[in-house]
């Protein structure tokens, strides 16, 4: 082997044969997981729960939640940023998908453009909410985003004649740019159903939104983890730590704050266009509170600033969400037909916020750093944990 | 232009106000103490609300109650109950959920507040289920008395006046407010509990070396601030005899944009800024625009934070690592 040769397997082996950035990690990563997805569901125990196509449906809708978390994380994991309202900018992409691709406006621009149109306005409603309210410390600032996350709805329920009001706006035009016809023979004898990767999107084949899905995560995921190693997603980190140091480091906190609110706000802005054109309808009542507080949920418990670990920190909430607990609902119906000891007949999905509530305030009590910590995020919540740990000697010393 | 209306929207803000600055007094105790945004406060008022539907169910009452000396008894089982439970509640939410992060990163208790708020969502939600409840309103709704102003004419601006009605619900409404704010107003400045957590909001550190016991401060705090969330929520099943199990997150919300609106931490604040609350929303009604009502209150609330990010009356603080 030659010396060249072995220092790319070796950065191969690392995981940064495309530089430093993880790029390839993510490809191969993405593909991986993308592959593997619709065959395990052929497993038991999933095999009794749904169909290959529900269950790759689910994941295309759970695409969605992963790219919102991979974009909160950028406000919220990087730039320590609390923002509320992050449902706001996923309206405004579903909405801008709605202006641009639907009988009811008249245009129908393609949805790979409207995408990008998508991801640019809701960055622009990100830099209008964040200049003037930036300045403004931590809590202030998460009340502002929620008030922005409250206004925003009321304006798409209120402006009738613009958005139909709370019918909201439906037939939005499927996308059909790429007419998924892969060089897959028809395996179906040895390998059930793979003939569905053929065929154009729409709703009874999940397949190409599924294969997106996973090429616009794999995209912003490498975007995402070339910003986290930049000079900029170091900025981020050190006002996350201490905006004070930060600043007199000679980091410009307003511009570098307000990138890191309009970059989470296209990455909303984009799942918004992908979601509206994989449901075809638009309405102000997708996108409440529960939306922000779901996808911080999310980032929360996959853990802040791991950018594999939000993603599936969103996966794995998302699956629980619209299949775990329903399931669990059939799994304890079987078993115990009579209800459950001592509890009787329990709806496992009535319990969601519940179990939500609970999954977070445990996992602040004793694993902060979330399941899948950023290494940095977990030496620097343990050092303060130790560095009070010995304070608090010294005071009872 | 009529200035019967003019008063009877006034009227009715006083009254939406009262019940919003009782629980912005809550918020703003807590973060005047502990810094600490509690997402669960609003939910507690709503909490409060629920306690006193089991109340009264349990004890039979389905309807008004006429008879002033059992409506009066009934008033101060209703309050004392719902405050007290709602108190206790607060002081283990303080306990299990905000105590062993005090040392945390400022994040961490601000999620756990939000889990805290869907706990207790979820739980009501579970008791109750999601419609709207409807509570026996013990003071008559409708009694009152009524009044005219003088229409009058000044040049050619004609003044008209339609009648005025006073409820004594709405009545009963403000001065119990008004009077729990004079109260906590006195606890705070003239009692050494009341000393002890000024105190400890100005510096905990240098409160507990000379002897301020911080947890019974702090926990005393969310018992004070709880129980008056919990008084709101009687006062509101007495103003609207409905609730629901999300009444508590627009309710907490506008509260605390009350609260900011004041100056956060001020308490004084706290009450001037749920009666400008409450006033825009009834105003904007009155206006056509009830439709907006909400999002022309978070505007607002966004143009104080940019303008005068300390609010009315709050003052600067310094930023706290």
């Amino acid at each position: 082997m030659t010396a060249a040769a072995r220092a790319s397997w070796a950065r191969f082996r690392g995981g940064h044969f495309f530089g430093r950035h993880q790029s390839f990690s993510v490809v191969v990563g993405m593909a991986i997981v993308t592959a593997i997805l619709p065959f395990i569901v052929l497993a038991p125990p999933f095999s009794g729960f749904g169909t290959q196509t529900d269950f790759v449906d689910g994941f295309s809708q759970a695409g969605v939640w992963v790219l919102l978390a991979i974009g909160l994380n950028v406000v919220v994991g990087l730039a320590g940023l609390l923002d509320l309202g992050y449902a706001a900018f996923f309206a405004i992409g579903a909405y801008t998908y709605a202006y641009g691709a639907s009988p009811y406006s008249g245009n129908h621009v393609a949805f790979w453009v409207m995408l990008l149109v998508g991801a640019a306005v809701a960055a622009m409603a990100g830099l209008l909410l964040g200049a003037p309210t930036l300045r403004l410390r931590g809590d202030y600032l998460a009340i502002v985003t929620l008030g922005f996350g409250e206004i925003v709805p009321v304006v798409f329920t209120n402006s009738d004649q613009y958005t139909n009001g709370t019918n909201g706006i439906t037939a939005l035009y499927q996308p059909s740019l790429i007419n998924l016809s892969l060089p897959i023979p028809n395996l179906s004898g040895i390998l059930p159903n793979l003939g569905l990767f053929q065929g154009s999107y729409g709703f009874g084949n999940p397949w190409p939104y599924y294969i997106s899905v996973a090429a616009i995560i794999s995209v912003v995921m490498i975007l995402a983890y070339r910003l986290q190693d930049s000079r900029l997603g170091r900025a981020w980190m050190a006002i996350r730590e201490d905006e004070l140091a930060a600043a007199s480091m000679g980091i410009n906190t307003v511009t570098t704050k307000l990138l890191a609110f309009a970059i989470g706000a296209s990455t909303s802005g984009l799942a918004g266009v992908y979601l509206s054109s994989k449901l075809s309808i638009v309405s102000p009542t997708q996108f409440g509170f529960t939306v922000s507080f779901t996808v911080l949920a999310m980032v929360v418990l996959g853990g802040m600033g791991n950018i594999w670990g939000v993603a599936a920190g969103a996966f794995v909430v998302y699956e629980i969400q619209s299949q775990g607990l329903k399931q669990l609902n059939v799994f304890v119906g079987q078993y115990f037909p009579n209800g459950l000891p001592i509890f009787g007949h329990v709806d496992f999905l009535t319990y969601q916020y519940l179990l939500y509530g609970l999954a977070l305030v445990g996992m602040m009590l004793l694993r902060p750093e979330g399941l899948f910590p950023s290494r940095r995020r977990r030496q620097e919540l343990h050092d303060v944990e130790d560095a009070d740990a010995a304070n608090v000697e010294l005071v009872e010393a | 232009m009529d200035a019967g209306i003019l008063t009877q929207q006034l009227l009715n803000g006083l009254t939406i106000g009262a019940m919003y600055a009782l629980i912005a007094l809550g918020y703003t105790m807590v973060y005047g103490i502990i810094e600490l945004i509690n997402f669960a406060h609003g939910d507690v008022f709503m909490v409060g609300s629920f306690v006193t539907l089991w109340l009264l169910s349990t004890i039979g009452v389905q309807n008004t109650v006429n008879d002033p000396v059992a409506l009066v008894g009934l008033l101060i089982l209703m309050f004392a109950f719902s405050m007290v439970v709602m108190g206790l509640v607060g002081v283990l939410i303080e306990r299990f959920a905000y105590r062993p992060l005090r040392r945390a990163p400022r994040l961490a208790p601000l999620i756990t507040a939000i889990g805290v708020s869907f706990i207790l969502q979820n739980i009501i939600q579970v008791l109750y289920g999601t419609a709207y409840f409807n509570v026996p309103q013990v003071i008559d709704p409708l009694a009152g008395f009524s009044f005219k102003l003088p229409s009058f004419a000044i040049g050619g601006f004609a003044v008209t006046s339609s009648l005025v009605t006073v409820t004594w619900v709405h009545v009963f409404i403000v001065v119990l407010a008004v009077a729990m704010m004079v109260a906590l107003q006195v606890f705070v400045r003239r009692t050494n509990l009341g000393r002890a957590m000024r105190s400890t909001a100005i510096d905990r550190e240098a409160a507990q070396l000379m002897g301020v016991d911080i947890n019974t401060t702090i926990a005393l705090t969310f018992f004070i601030g709880s129980a008056l969330a919990g008084a709101a929520g009687v006062a509101w099943t007495l103003n609207y005899g409905l609730t629901k199990f999300d009444n508590g997150f627009q309710a907490g919300l506008k509260s605390f944009t009350a609260a900011v609106l004041g100056g956060i931490g001020n308490t004084t604040g706290a009450a001037i800024g749920g009666f400008l609350i409450a006033f825009i929303e009834v105003f904007s009604s009155q206006l056509g625009y009830s439709r907006w009502s909400e999002a022309i209150v978070f505007t607002i609330l966004i143009l104080v934070l940019v303008f005068k990010p300390t609010g009315i009356l709050g003052q600067q603080v310094a930023e706290r690592a």
